[in-house]
């Protein structure tokens, strides 16, 4: 990291200058300075390292913890499933077949839906939506969503084994984050069912818009499901749901979830398959609403098919988010906020904080923290309830976050992983580090949807924030300081839909959550979440 | 460990004098304490199983400090606990000694007489236990009267009152007088952390104790509540982690108050392991201040090893 | 077996500690029970209970109180048929739909306990470098003088917007009427409502009253149910310690109608804060 010439603020270059002439000499004079713990740090961090290697080989002092899986049979796994249409189960003459990520096994297959499906699940949820739904009073579709929460609530621990199955992600977030989230979704929207006079000011009657086609992506598949399905039926439309590809399976029981509820037929119609069966779904006539959480390239191919329609739009894109790291930042909560931000359902999430923008004059002694931090990470079998990095989810995902940390090696970018024992089978990667990295990397500026950091460092608070918005994306930003007016400032300017001050990756189904530019438009959560589905 | 007194030479003018101490203190990284929260809460989520269970409840057996701090104390109390630390499970000789009994100076000769030849070792509380609210010369008679009566360890207290007035120098030179009233004497640093109420605090005075060369910093008296809490342990492990980084040496950590169940022990040995270190892992480095808590780890040591769970009948109440 | 119809303070069942009880019967006459007669010592105790209560029950998050008051509904229409027994015995016309809407007003007010913040709350445009928001928060131990003639439907109406936004409340129970009351307290006590969350007292509305509007440790009080002779004076006594009043109303309301955000925001504060803006 070479040190810049250009003129910094007076404080910041005093700094750097205490820090270069402590190296040389000991015996310096030091000025009283608030951050003098961190120089001294850095001096004889090197040389104390070292006389605390461990004596003796690491194995006779490591505490080894013994597996903890959890039991695989819990997730009621069956051979096959079939698409959900108008309250039933069927059939289908195509298929497809989903894998475990983190052992390629095959879990079971799927009925795809085709064009003749998704005719009669758009027409089975236009039925519902004109004689059942639709007139049915807020008080009464609340009572299904309470249902629905709390059937979630009541085969949670099958829905997360189910998940890590699919998905790959490890048991005790699907356990932790992914099912108690989804089930509160449906909980806090179906308080909204029968008050939707409040929902928007000025519309004391504001009504739903008919049928919704919703795709959602694999990232988290039930409580993306969640995240589309609650507000849609709270505020009065009927939805067909398009899962992903790679995982299909939980979305499915949510639909049987659905079914023991007595939701009425059509209200809810799950169709598996993949990219045509989404873009059939919503270039369909007889869709009102469209709602797409994915890419940000195939949400500008929808928003373009949608051109010149009627049909309302809301998307939730990419990202490449900054997470911000001040000099006077609660640094070993820092570090979990960098760890958590970009290593999370390792690395597949929109908003994740996958560049650390971090305050030059601290950059030693972040990094060496987050070093150390990264050899307790765990990664393996997601079933084990101590796994905190699970599988990438695709084959093909894979090939991407490979190919694009290549480049960020050809780009000159300094690549570190902490030593991490890949299994033999399934899809891994380990959690990476990119240092030395300047905007102008494509490290920097392509969304990688893996685990791979790319660090920068920035000087000045105007800096950052020119730096953390300098990006065609805009849907989360994390800041980390102990100062209010600079979290407050600095929140005022990212252009990011969600900020996250002093923690990350933070979601609620009350708490509005949503993008700038190419991130995607509408919110999802909150009250403001319920203006994409009324009218 | 190394064995002088005072700061280490890497730290030694920032003790000069009150304000360069104060500025020091005060300038290290803030605690975020729903962050440290999250963590701790992050951590306890560990499933520690089978070998690896095993493993953990007889080292937690041989780091605690088994105590007694009463006023009914006796001497026959006194020997009873002395013969459970050094056998806690009549029915298992394979079950470890404890690290020490702890126990009030006046007493300290019995347990020595009780433990001689054992390995087992004697701590005594002093300084005034547990206000600290007494004249320095009274706290060092304590200490000197304890040492001379053959304690191994001294558990001392800081002067809150002192702390949270902002002396910190002041609070830093009694633990200076004390360290050397202990003379060869091993001397654990009482922060009663739940008097001073911020994780901010918490990691201020874990400094000021390993800059007064404290072996080992220590949560509670026992005395009142809040005492040992997980995000209170990981701020104190994140201290002496960042101690022995800068300094090169390792000192230690004793959580007391209020760990009652083996359970909550093997998540503070899962707070050891991963944010100071597995060197940590060692009854020198790392101790439980308890009492009830050790027959919660025998019965745990018995499920483990007949597969049936056990009950109060199967345990000494001593 | 007959049931005892006692007070529900604190989490538990106790008489009244004067010993009293009264004669609880049909509107044409017909003996139901008899109800503790709670006394002053009784109301005062109710207010220790209830103050206990709050740091924890507004402490806890509205998501968290939300679903234990969805709860509470689940295990009402447990308890539906008795409702329905011990409401139609109150004389209600139609005792099965005044249950079954009682329980939809209970889950209606479950379902704003995390909503209120979002509605009621605001971040305000100041004009200076500052961040300025408006939160509503609970006001405190709320008393609620229950309404005189609908046992549970007006009943649920007033109690469950005081304890949705965190307040906690002792409420006396219609004179003539109390019996639903008592149930809905067995049922409070067996969901997971903490204790002293809501107290709920039976006896003599008017004897009662006075001592709650003259609390010093009460924060606000609801005069739906007053006694219309009394109305004023307690409306008087309540401004000893300031206390936010709800008014009695001139006659009783109908309890079937949309209630709005009125009964939620009347025992709400609203804390505004500002901070600065800048590096």
């Amino acid at each position: 990291m070479s040190t810049p010439d250009t003129p910094s603020s007076e404080r910041e270059g005093s700094q750097r200058e205490r820090a270069s002439s402590e190296r040389e000499s000991s015996q310096r004079e030091r000025a009283s300075s608030e951050r003098e713990s961190s120089q001294r740090e850095r001096g004889a961090t090197r040389a104390a390292r070292q006389a605390l290697a461990p004596v003796g080989p690491a194995e006779e002092r490591a505490w080894e913890y013994a597996p903890a899986p959890e039991s695989r049979e819990t997730a009621r796994l069956r051979e096959s499933y079939g698409m959900f249409v108008d309250g039933e189960f069927v059939g289908s003459d195509r298929t497809l077949k989903t894998v475990n990520p983190a052992t390629e096994e095959v879990l079971a297959e799927v009925a795809v839906a085709g064009p003749a499906d998704v005719d009669r699940a758009v027409a089975a949820a236009r039925r519902a939506y004109d004689e059942v739904w639709g007139p049915m009073p807020g008080r009464e579709r609340a009572k299904y969503l309470f249902r629905i929460a709390r059937l979630v609530q009541e085969r949670s621990r099958e829905l997360a084994v189910l998940e890590t199955l699919d998905n790959g992600k490890p048991i005790k977030e699907s356990r932790d984050v992914d099912v108690p989230l989804a089930a509160a979704h449906f909980f806090y929207h179906a308080g909204w069912a029968d008050k939707l006079a409040y929902a928007v000011p000025g519309r004391p009657d504001p009504r739903p818009l008919g049928v919704a086609g919703q795709v959602i992506p694999w990232n988290f598949p039930l409580l993306m499901a969640a995240w589309k399905l609650a507000p849609a039926l709270a505020a009065g439309n009927t939805a067909v749901l398009k899962p992903a590809e790679t995982t299909p399976l939980t979305a499915l029981v949510l639909a049987e979830i659905m079914q023991q509820a007595e939701l009425p037929p059509g209200v809810v119609n799950v169709i598996p398959g993949a990219g045509e069966t989404g873009a059939a779904l919503v270039r369909h006539d007889g869709v009102d609403k469209v709602a797409f959480t994915g890419s940000t390239e195939v949400g500008k191919e929808i928003q373009r098919a949608l051109a010149g329609t009627r049909k309302r739009l809301t998307l939730e894109l990419g990202g490449k988010a900054a997470n911000v790291v001040f000099d006077d930042a609660p640094l070993d909560q820092a570090v979990e906020g960098i760890v958590n931000g970009i290593f999370f359902n390792q690395g597949h999430v929109c908003c994740a904080g996958s560049r650390l923008l971090v305050q030059e004059s601290v950059y030693d002694e972040v990094l060496d923290k987050l070093r150390r931090r990264l050899t307790t990470l765990r990664l393996g079998d997601p079933l084990d309830k101590n796994t905190d990095l699970g599988a990438i989810n695709s084959a093909e995902q894979l090939a991407r976050v490979r190919e694009l940390s290549d480049l960020g090696e050809a780009e000159g970018a300094h690549r570190w992983s902490p030593p991490c024992e890949l299994p033999d089978r399934g899809f891994w990667f380990p959690p990476t580090v990119f240092t030395d990295v300047s905007q102008s990397h494509r490290i920097a500026r392509d969304e990688v949807f893996g685990p791979v950091l790319a660090v920068l460092t920035f000087r000045t608070p105007a800096e950052a924030v020119e730096k953390a918005n300098n990006t065609p994306y805009g849907l989360s930003a994390g800041v980390w300081t102990e100062k209010g007016s600079r979290i407050l400032w600095m929140a005022q300017r990212l252009r990011a839909g969600v900020v996250w001050a002093n923690t990350f990756n933070r979601f609620d189904p009350a708490s509005p959550f949503g993008g700038y530019k190419e991130s995607g438009f509408g919110r999802e959560g909150g009250r403001h979440g319920l203006e994409g589905y009324l009218d | 460990m190394t064995l002088t007194v005072g700061p280490p030479a890497t730290y030694a003018d920032v003790v000069r004098d009150d304000a360069t101490l104060r500025r020091f203190l005060h300038g290290l990284p803030g605690v975020d304490q729903v962050g440290a929260q999250a963590r701790a809460a992050a951590l306890a989520t560990r499933s520690i199983k089978k070998q690896s269970k095993q493993w953990a409840l007889d080292l937690a057996i041989r780091c605690v400090d088994l105590t007694t701090l009463e006023g009914a104390d006796t001497p026959g109390k006194v020997r009873a606990l002395c013969a459970k630390g050094r056998h806690p499970d009549p029915t298992d000789p394979t079950t470890p000694s404890v690290a020490a009994i702890c126990l009030y100076p006046d007493l300290v000769a019995v347990a020595k007489a009780e433990l001689a030849g054992s390995g087992v070792k004697v701590a005594s509380v002093a300084t005034a236990f547990p206000s600290g609210r007494a004249s320095l010369a009274t706290k060092l008679a304590d200490v000197r009267e304890a040492v001379g009566a053959g304690a191994d360890e001294i558990d001392m207290v800081i002067d809150r009152g002192a702390f949270l007035a902002g002396r910190y120098l002041q609070v830093y030179e009694e633990i200076v007088a004390v360290r050397e009233a202990c003379g060869g004497a091993h001397l654990k640093v009482i922060l009663e952390t739940g008097e001073l109420s911020t994780l901010d605090n918490v990691r201020r005075a874990s400094w000021l104790a390993l800059l007064a060369g404290g072996h080992v910093i220590k949560t509670s008296t026992g005395k009142i509540s809040p005492a040992a809490a997980p995000p209170t342990s990981l701020v104190m492990l994140e201290a002496v982690r960042d101690f022995a980084l800068s300094t090169g040496d390792r000192r230690g950590v004793k959580l007391a108050g209020g760990i009652r169940a083996a359970k909550e022990a093997v998540r503070y040995l899962v707070q050891v392991n991963e944010i100071a270190g597995p060197e940590w892992l060692d009854p020198d480095l790392f101790r439980f201040g308890a009492s009830t808590l050790l027959n919660d780890l025998i019965l745990q040591r018995q499920k483990e090893r007949t597969g049936a769970y056990s009950g109060p009948d199967y345990v000494t109440l001593d | 077996m007959r049931k005892t119809y006692k007070l529900y303070i604190g989490g538990a069942f106790p008489r009244s500690e004067s010993g009293r009880s009264y004669e609880v019967s049909t509107p044409d006459g017909r003996f139901l029970a008899n109800a503790a007669q709670a006394s002053r010592k009784d109301a005062r105790d109710a207010v220790v209970a209830a103050r206990k209560a709050l740091a924890g029950w507004s402490g806890a998050t509205a998501y968290n109180r939300g679903q234990v008051l969805y709860r509470v509904a689940e295990l009402m229409e447990g308890r539906r048929a008795q409702f329905v027994v011990e409401v139609g015995d109150s004389g209600s016309p139609d005792a099965e739909s005044e249950v079954d809407a009682a329980i939809d007003r209970w889950v209606w007010y479950a379902g704003w306990a995390d909503k209120v913040a979002a509605v009621l709350g605001s971040s305000n445009p100041v004009a200076g470098p500052y961040f300025d928001f408006s939160v509503p928060e609970p006001t405190g131990v709320v008393a609620v003088l229950a309404p005189q003639a609908s046992s549970l439907l007006g009943l649920v109406s007033v109690v469950a917007p005081v304890v949705a936004t965190g307040n906690t409340a002792v409420v006396v129970a219609s004179q003539a009427r109390p019996l639903p009351a008592v149930t809905l307290s067995e049922v409070l006590a067996t969901s997971d409502v903490p204790g002293g969350v809501v107290n709920l007292l039976t006896g003599i509305t008017a004897e009662l009253a006075p001592w709650l509007a003259s609390h010093r440790d009460v924060n606000a009080i609801d005069l739906t149910g007053a006694d219309p002779a009394q109305a004023v004076e307690l409306e008087r006594a309540a401004a000893d310690n300031v206390k936010r009043v709800r008014r009695a109303p001139r006659s009783e309301p109908d309890w079937t109608a949309d209630p709005g955000t009125g009964r939620l925001a009347a025992f709400l504060e609203t804390k505004t804060v500002w901070h600065p803006l800048g590096v």
